[in-house]
């Protein structure tokens, strides 16, 4: 077993763990965070999406020993008083149908966003070119992204 | 899924990646950003007793032109080259100023490896180490000539990358050794260019050919070297290609030409995506793609 401590969503996590506990479970299951899904379970649909460091990875491709010491994002830390106003768009666009791809879709918006607030959708695409929607929602959800960078610049928020 | 048991180390200097290398040889597997090898575990294709998380060595992660007073220049290497760290990631290398001047095949080949995500975990070490034979990044180290350092507990030796992928999932390393760096020359006269063939962006290249070409006088080819991924059990060099383009000048039907010479030698994969006959006609017009947008 070994010992890691990790930040989720602001809050601080310490647990003894097995080191072929993958981060995915971790979260769900030892932070008791279920916001963050898996579907495949095989690295490609990018259901399970959490912000590691700032960054949108995989945590179904990562143990949860190799996140020891960082700062993770699930979709529960997005929203404060209110939902974030990425998933406003999410609403508003009607970007959700059965909704099991929306957490990972979201928070791999939500780094594009933060790095750029303007972007072109070729940009919005490839960002979530690691986010699959069996649905196949993929323009309402490209054109709530842009939505949501639209009232996010407006509103001069992050 | 999930992995079968094994015991975990972080270390956090080479020395330290060494030595326990050292201790538990061949039981032991290296874990860079596991973009491959956690499916691997996963699936229980790869169950190594122990994993080795070369993660925490930040050493090992950096782009860097050494000067010609550097204590890391080569006397013996190329004119003006550029080292990365086997830890960098395909994000760094994309997002790279330095590999965007210098070098612009690296970060252009960086970007079409898996999605964002894969890209923000995956390291340039790891992807030839791990020598997937349909991977990105060995086609174009291979075009780039690129060299590779590895180092063991009797020191470190340096391997050309057209000697280093020796098959599926095969490498030159030898069990206790770690690919620590990766030098690629900073491109001059010369033109590089990856194209790949998928399904899908995201998708592993059913083919993949990089060419980086260097043209003379009169638009005659003096230097050409092309890296191949996908189409066989390895990444390889299409010397065969090479040959028949040095000296002639790089018009639409010697370019045809010499392209179709791009599976000669190697015994062409198939798969459910692609049958022998569809690679070998992918690799060829890709080739020929990749040469006139080189030229």
């Amino acid at each position: 077993m070994h010992r890691i401590a990790v930040r989720i969503n602001g809050k601080a996590y310490g647990h003894e763990v097995e080191p072929r506990l993958l981060l995915v479970h971790y979260i769900r299951e030892k932070a008791r965070l279920t916001g963050t899904h898996v579907g495949c379970d095989t690295g490609n649909c990018g259901a399970c999406t959490t912000l590691l460091n700032g960054q949108p990875v995989k945590s179904c491709l990562m143990l949860a020993v190799q996140a020891n010491g960082a700062e993770l994002t699930t979709i529960e830390g997005l929203a404060g008083n209110g939902l974030h106003q990425i998933q406003e768009a999410f609403l508003d666009k009607f970007a959700v149908q059965c909704g099991y791809c929306t957490p990972g879709m979201i928070l791999s918006a939500y780094a594009l966003l933060k790095a750029n607030p303007k972007p072109e959708e070729g940009e919005i695409r490839e960002a979530i070119e690691g986010n699959l929607c069996m649905c196949t929602g993929y323009q309402q959800i490209v054109d709530a992204i842009g939505h949501a960078a639209r009232t996010m610049r407006m509103s001069g928020s992050r | 899924m999930i992995p079968k048991r094994f015991e975990y180390f972080c270390p956090t200097s080479l020395q330290e990646a060494i030595s326990l290398l050292g201790t538990y040889g061949e039981e032991a597997k290296l874990l860079a950003g596991g973009q491959s090898l956690l499916s691997l575990l996963k699936l229980r294709v790869a169950d190594p007793k122990y994993l080795i998380d070369l993660g925490r060595i930040a050493e090992l992660a950096y782009i860097r032109e050494p000067g010609a007073c550097d204590a890391a220049a080569r006397t013996d290497g190329p004119e003006g080259e550029i080292a990365i760290g086997a830890l960098t990631t395909y994000a760094a290398i994309k997002g790279s100023r330095l590999l965007q001047g210098r070098c612009p095949l690296l970060p252009q080949t960086a970007a079409v490896v898996g999605d964002v995500q894969v890209r923000n975990r995956g390291t340039l070490g790891g992807s030839l180490a791990h020598a997937d034979p349909a991977g990105d990044m060995p086609a174009a180290v291979l075009a780039l000539r690129a060299e590779l350092k590895a180092v063991g507990p009797s020191g470190e030796r340096w391997i050309r990358a057209e000697e280093f992928f020796l098959g599926t999932f095969a490498t030159a390393l030898r069990p206790d050794e770690i690919l620590t760096e990766i030098r690629v020359p900073v491109l001059k006269a010369e033109k590089a260019v990856y194209l790949k063939a998928a399904r899908r962006p995201s998708d592993f290249a059913l083919v993949g050919v990089a060419v980086c070409l260097k043209l003379g006088r009169d638009q005659a080819c003096e230097e050409v070297a092309i890296g191949v991924t996908g189409v066989t059990e390895k990444p390889y060099r299409a010397t065969g290609v090479e040959g028949r383009l040095r000296g002639r000048r790089l018009e639409p039907k010697a370019i045809e030409d010499a392209a179709s010479a791009i599976t000669l030698g190697v015994e062409v994969s198939e798969s459910i995506h692609a049958s022998q006959g569809y690679r070998s006609h992918l690799a060829r017009v890709y080739a020929s793609r990749a040469l006139q947008a080189a030229r």
